[in-house]
């Protein structure tokens, strides 16, 4: 329970920071605060892709449950995140960029991460057999990891040589840091909550999956 | 090396044998090129420079859906004629039923191309003569088999599997297409093969097969 708590007053310390603490980005207008919920988000949405990876990886070498309802709950949580970063991305370009998307080379990595998310997820529930379905979904995973870097590489190469969007980069003040920094700290803790309640609901399905089949 | 290319070698012609028998394949996947060849003759005008711009990006667009169309029914004919289990039974690794898999399906998509390459040169009247084709054009069809090869071996043992193998393939499959798309149009506009695409086609064929083919394994596990 403390560690809820935690979490509580973090999201709330993040909110402060966010929209009262860090001063105004001078071009972009108060619309910039959506930075520091994106960026955690999309930190979030990476993170969950790699233990994706790598519980993958352990799940086909140890063939242990355990590793495949990580790579699960990681993948069905690391979705959320994607999707919710690729929204706020719009929400933000929109009136910085002039348009909801661009197709440059880390946004549309972005779409292709949620798009092998949604491979893994699918090819799971559409599986013949479930025991197939999560070898299947494990392989789905190492590729995907291996996939996306080099997705993003090729879009960078090819957009240099077309010449495409620039993103302005320019140098943060303190209080901007600090605020980026609390916001990075609250959606992580954040999101070891979802994921200690998303492995204690899976294997608890896990387990009511597996009466059923002993009763029939 | 010489008992695994005989391996490899009987399930390619296994595959080319019954191809011959039924040509069910190929003609399938001819005609939906040449289909698709014909509907975009109607959404881009054939002649105007926006065309001769989109004319890569086209062909290998016609190429992919092909290719999905032909990969489905790789194994699915494996699959409902009960052969995928003989295949599987065989004294050999799985290495070996990849490669192999691998090398028929290539051989197909290889000869669909040698046709539909020039019929698409005198349908758009582009010069698409060049022997850097013949470079390009086996790169890219080799990192979509590579990849196309373990996901169809997935892709049949779900439902809905035709949605499954584009649903699989198209996102992993990005880099190919830019690798494959670019290095046509650089071929296209300078008439040679040059530019950077062509080693870095090779090297996503490379590293999609490597990865593919270690994870076949755990693919077809019983």
């Amino acid at each position: 329970m403390a560690v809820i708590g935690v979490s509580f007053l973090l999201m709330v310390a993040s909110l402060f920071m966010a929209l009262l603490y860090a001063p105004t980005e001078r071009f972009m207008g108060d619309v910039q605060r959506i930075f520091y919920f994106h960026v955690p988000l999309a930190w979030l949405a990476f993170l969950n892709f790699f233990i994706v990876f790598v519980a993958s990886i352990q799940f086909l070498r140890k063939g242990s449950a355990a590793w495949d309802q990580l790579a699960y709950c990681a993948a069905e949580i690391g979705t959320l995140f994607t999707t919710l970063v690729l929204i706020t991305g719009s929400l933000w370009a929109k009136p910085v960029w002039g348009t909801w998307w661009s197709w440059d080379p880390r946004l549309t990595a972005s779409l292709i991460l949620w798009l092998i998310y949604i491979a893994y997820l699918t090819v799971r529930s559409y599986a013949a057999e479930s025991g197939r379905g999560t070898r299947f979904a494990a392989v789905v995973g190492i590729l995907g990891f291996v996939d996306v870097p080099i997705v993003y590489l090729s879009i960078y190469w090819w957009r240099t040589l077309h010449p495409g969007p620039v993103i302005q980069t320019g140098g943060m003040v303190p209080e901007m840091t600090r605020a980026l920094l609390v916001s990075l700290l609250a959606f992580t803790v954040f999101f070891v909550i979802l994921m200690r309640y998303r492995l204690r609901l899976r294997r608890m399905e896990t387990e009511i999956e597996e009466l059923r089949q002993a009763d029939r | 090396m010489r008992p695994f290319l005989d391996q490899v070698w009987a399930i390619v012609a296994k595959d080319i044998r019954s191809e011959l028998r039924t040509k069910d394949i190929f003609t399938s996947l001819l005609l939906f090129s040449l289909l698709v060849l014909v509907v975009f003759s109607f959404a881009f005008e054939p002649g105007t420079q926006a065309t001769r711009q989109a004319t890569p990006g086209l062909l290998w667009v016609a190429f992919i859906f092909a290719g999905v169309l032909g990969l489905n029914r790789a194994f699915t004919i494996e699959k409902d004629r009960g052969s995928l289990e003989g295949l599987l039974l065989c004294p050999v690794d799985r290495a070996t039923i990849y490669w192999g898999k691998l090398a028929s399906s290539l051989l197909l998509m290889l000869a669909m191309e040698a046709l539909v390459f020039p019929l698409f040169a005198i349908f758009f009247n582009l010069p698409l003569w060049l022997p850097a084709v013949l470079i390009i054009a086996p790169l890219g069809t080799i990192g979509f088999v590579a990849v196309g090869t373990l996901f169809s071996a997935i892709a049949v043992h779900t439902r809905a599997r035709e949605f499954m193998l584009p649903l699989l393939l198209f996102p992993v499959l990005v880099p190919v297409v830019i690798g494959a798309v670019e290095a046509t149009r650089t071929a296209l506009d300078e008439g040679v093969l040059s530019g950077s695409w062509v080693p870095l086609l090779l090297a996503f064929d490379v590293l999609f097969l490597a990865v593919s083919s270690l994870a076949f394994e755990f693919v077809l596990e019983e």
